[in-house]
């Protein structure tokens, strides 16, 4: 960091090169420039939101028309509709990375699925709730209801429908990044394995996953966070302004999250606290302290996805040697 | 590092083929027996297959989203017409007379479902957003992969990967709350919430992409090239300007229709930006309404089967198609470059 | 993988219990509809909850029509709707076999507010007409200072965004200019900041807001300007009852059947004295008694 600002070009050459001094400081001054924004905000964030911050604001339900009480629905739901759409699509994006990893043999097959890899990562997350809506909530929810005959249970915007769509927002996060540490295994592992008489299912199973373990738990944890803050997708596929419960139902005695049943979303409360609430501008401090929550969680989320990167590289590097 | 370990359930080992394995003392051409036995190959053939569908799903899931986009899409024509995409013939009863009008206005005596504004609010904010990360992400690829020192760029890289990660709704309510007016005080605009202060939030979001995938370009180019280019005595700038960058100029390239692509597609921060209205300029500074923030405006309490409900996936079937398009591209551009480079 | 699921889940769980007991009770009546109400609605069900432990309320937008197809569908026990329902939306419940009953619960008054530094006091309605449909663009003229108006409206989903389009304009159409805004809440904080702004919506939104000014309306120009605020920041609600404020709209709630038991209880409440103060607390017009 140092580096960036003091370590100007040597001037002790022959001639002071003015496009070299303008070209270094320019470069220098570009990449100052996101740094900034990002402290800009952080610190604008921060400032504003730690004053209304407290245990009680993170543990209790909004009160009094959303200008008071805290925000714990919304962290609720977005640990449960997150939680629910990893159990979705860590299974998938897992099973589709060691696919194209370690059975890609068909190479047209293999660059169709990168194809589609890449290109569901591009595509816009409000077209991804059309897509939610269109298909989860009106085609497989509808029929469903049809074939179960419940009524209208499934065929309307829930958690589950949320969760869904979100994993299919993530797959792509996942998959890259359990590729990535497929790839990280050495081939040499492998080869050992399968001299040893084991099958190639066994040596994933046995060999390769165990090894790749840190470098999916990274891709889980990326999509989780991309997944919590995302606001788009879940605009019309399950997101409530205001729920006086938790999405939560009794099952067998025990409180587990009800995915037929709306949820409150951090990212949503704040969507509709600075545009739908009654009045905006008293319930700022609101409004950033729930920013700040969200904030800090994705960054937990990313910051530890970046540790655990950089641990498992370190200790790969050290078996490969 | 126990390499059979197995550290997970032992109920997968019920049905896995445990009992395969090489027993002690067998002869190898048992062992070939065992592996060419049809049990055996049963689980493995069903494990493949079970990853070759989980493979298969992205695919799928692609195709799904096209046509389900495309289904609802066509709906539109029953009713409506493709000229009615584009403008209506529509009788003023104030000015008394007719004219032709390019407007979105949904709830109305006559609905109009014109493109041409959303199309013209995506592109005033897309364009300028992505000329802002472009100058901003090759400056700050060339520093990370030219100048910065390795540690450096260990502790700006994950830095930058922060900002990727500040979700984008944050981004909205910042530039609502905070820069919308501070951009105003310092170019008295007429309209606080326009295209300009979306732009400038939507390139906070690109930048991430275009530096990352511009240094990825920069550092690809080997450095047999740069090495060459400083023995015959160019400076280490020239060398930057006269060599590197021009040799990863498509992965660079690549990354600025990736950037524009992901601009085209943001939503929360234009939705709460621009000011969304559905006016047809090439105002930089005038308010704006994206096919975005249309969508997310508008979906949420409009009746099932409606012609405005196909109308806003109609919309949403043109962006899905500008976006793949420019995903396919730079695609293209990208897979082109690797094979260059490998040769 | 498995085991730090379960973690994941267990540690969910116990996060969960750290709430207020009473999250977890059952769900007893549901309540869908307008966005306008749902502040209201929200309002309404914690204080009744807060008097009826035993009964649970579930409220949730979505808009006032999703709302009645909601009570069609049966999924809902009470429909908010801030406008009637329609002659198409009756025949649909019959067919479905349900009666909709229709109670009167509020009234809403809705405010044309500008910028507290803007000089303009009344609009007829004619003139809010002619700005909102684009034929009026500068302040000077309706006796302003010189400059362009600047128009903010609400999302074409909303009740208020219709009501306002026929009771105002005439089923004109909006300006292209107007810029629409996701919420009530948006339009007053973007006019609070816009010496040039003009904006509507439910009067209730603006009433606290020190930087806005609610107009004085006229029927017609020239006729009595009748401000839908008193002074000290409360609604006029005589003006509201007798019509004299013209742009003020009922709310509703709808049930699919009439009512008994629990349902009837809470709307029998909320027509009572309590349920009626709460109305005048979140800055709507009460029913008359």
């Amino acid at each position: 960091m140092p580096e960036l600002l003091l370590s100007l070009p040597k001037l002790r050459s022959r001639k002071i090169d003015w496009v070299e001094i303008a070209s270094s400081l320019t470069v220098r001054f570009f990449t100052l420039v996101p740094l900034l924004v990002l402290l800009a905000i952080l610190g604008k964030v921060f400032i504003e939101g730690s004053g209304r911050m407290s245990w009680s604001f993170l543990t209790e339900a909004p009160a009094e028309g959303m200008t008071q009480g805290g925000i714990f629905p919304c962290i609720f739901g977005t640990a449960a509709v997150t939680v629910l759409m990893i159990i979705m699509a860590l299974p998938l994006g897992v099973g589709a990375a060691i696919y194209l990893v370690e059975y890609g043999s068909s190479s047209l097959l293999v660059r169709m699925i990168r194809a589609a890899v890449n290109n569901l990562a591009g595509v816009p997350s409000i077209v991804f709730g059309l897509f939610g809506v269109g298909f989860f909530i009106l085609f497989v929810g509808r029929n469903i209801d049809r074939a179960l005959q419940t009524g209208l249970l499934f065929g309307q915007p829930c958690m589950l429908w949320a969760a869904a769509t979100l994993s299919v927002l993530t797959l792509p996060v996942i998959i890259v990044s359990t590729e990535e540490a497929l790839n990280a295994v050495p081939q040499s592992h492998r080869a050992a394995s399968l001299a040893l008489g084991a099958t190639k299912w066994q040596t994933i199973r046995d060999v390769v996953l165990p090894q790749a373990r840190g470098g999916i738990l990274t891709g889980a944890i990326l999509a989780i966070s991309r997944g919590a803050g995302e606001t788009a997708p879940i605009l019309f596929t399950g997101c409530a302004y205001f729920l006086p419960r938790l999405p939560v139902v009794e099952f067998l005695g025990i409180p587990m999250i009800n995915p037929l049943d709306q949820f409150m979303e951090l990212s949503y409360h704040i969507f509709i606290m600075t545009t739908q609430s009654i009045n905006a501008q008293a319930t700022r401090p609101i409004q950033y302290a729930t920013t700040l929550v969200l904030i800090v969680l994705t960054f937990l989320l990313n910051l530890s996805a970046v540790l655990l990167r950089f641990y498992f590289r370190k200790r790969l590097g050290r078996i490969s040697l | 590092m126990p390499i059979f370990q197995d550290a997970d359930s032992p109920k997968e080992d019920q049905n896995a083929p445990r009992e395969v394995l090489l027993p002690l003392g067998e002869s190898s051409l048992d062992f070939q027996r065992f592996i060419t036995s049809k049990k055996f190959h049963f689980s493995e053939w069903l494990m493949e297959k079970l990853l070759l569908i989980a493979g298969v799903s992205s695919v799928l899931i692609i195709l799904l989203i096209f046509i389900f986009l495309f289904k609802e899409a066509v709906f539109f024509f029953q009713t409506g017409r493709l000229l009615d995409l584009i403008g209506k013939w529509v009788y003023d009863p104030w000015d008394e007379k007719t004219s032709f009008k390019m407007m979105w206005q949904a709830v109305s005596e006559i609905p109009k479902y014109s493109l041409i504004p959303l199309l013209c609010g995506s592109f005033l904010v897309a364009i300028p957003a992505t000329i802002i990360s472009t100058i901003l992400g090759i400056g700050s690829a060339v520093y990370l992969s030219e100048i910065a020192s390795a540690k450096t760029r260990e502790i700006l890289k994950p830095t930058l990967e922060l900002l990727a990660g500040i979700p984008t709704v944050v981004i909205g309510f910042f530039m609502l709350a905070v820069a919308a007016s501070f951009l105003q005080e310092i170019f008295h605009t007429q309209f606080r919430l326009n295209a300009f202060a979306g732009s400038l939030g939507v390139a906070i979001t690109t930048l991430p992409i275009i530096v990352t995938l511009s240094e990825d370009a920069l550092r690809a180019v080997p450095q047999e090239l740069r090495n060459a280019s400083l023995a015959l005595g160019a400076s280490k700038w020239q060398t930057i300007w006269g060599t590197a960058l021009p040799a990863a100029v498509s992965g660079i390239s690549a990354s600025v229709i990736l950037g524009f692509g992901r601009a085209l597609g943001e939503t929360m921060i234009v939705v709460m930006a621009t000011g969304n209205a559905a006016l047809v300029t090439g105002n930089i500074f005038s308010s704006v309404r994206t096919m975005t923030a249309n969508i997310a405006a508008e979906l949420g309490s409009v009746d099932r089967g409606s012609e405005h409900y196909y109308a806003l996936f109609v919309v949403g079937a043109v962006l899905f198609t500008l976006t793949f398009f420019l995903n396919l591209s730079s695609e293209i551009v990208l897979n082109k470059m690797r094979r260059r480079l490998r040769m | 993988m498995n085991r730090w699921m379960k973690n994941l889940a267990a540690g969910a769980a116990i996060f969960s219990l750290t709430a207020q007991p009473g999250v977890f009770a059952a769900r007893n009546i549901t309540v869908k509809g307008s966005d306008t109400m749902i502040v209201l609605g929200q309002r309404w069900a914690e204080e009744y909850m807060k008097r009826n432990p035993e009964v649970t309320l579930q409220v949730t937008g979505g808009g006032s029509g999703t709302g009645l197809a909601a009570l069609v569908n049966g999924t809902t026990d009470i429909a908010n709707a801030s406008r009637p329902i329609k002659e198409k939306e009756i025949e649909k419940a019959r067919q479905a076999g349900y009666y909709p009953e229709e109670f009167k619960v509020a009234m809403d008054s809705l405010a044309v507010v500008v910028h507290k530094n803007n000089a303009v006091e009344v609009l007829s309605l004619k003139q809010i007409m002619g700005i909102y449909t684009g034929k009026i663009n500068n302040w000077q003229e309706v006796g302003g200072k010189n400059s362009p108006i600047l128009r903010y409206c609400r999302e074409s989903n909303s009740g208020t965004y219709v009501f306002f389009k026929e009771q105002v304009l005439k089923n004109f159409d909006y300006a292209p200019d107007c810029q629409t805004m996701p919420g009530t809440s948006a339009v007053a904080n973007a006019v609070s900041k816009d010496p040039a702004g003009i904006g509507y919506g439910g009067a209730a939104y603006f009433l606290t807001q020190p930087s806005l000014r609610i107009l004085s309306i006229q029927k017609k120009d020239g006729g009595e300007a009748v401000n839908p605020a008193q002074a000290a920041g409360k609604l006029d609600y005589e003006a509201a009852w007798t019509g004299r404020y013209p742009i003020a709209r009922y709310l509703y709630m709808y049930t699919g059947f009439k009512p008994k038991g629990k349902i009837k209880n809470y709307l029998d409440w909320i027509r009572g004295p309590e349920g009626q103060k709460i109305v005048e607390e979140a800055g709507y017009v009460p029913l008359k008694s």
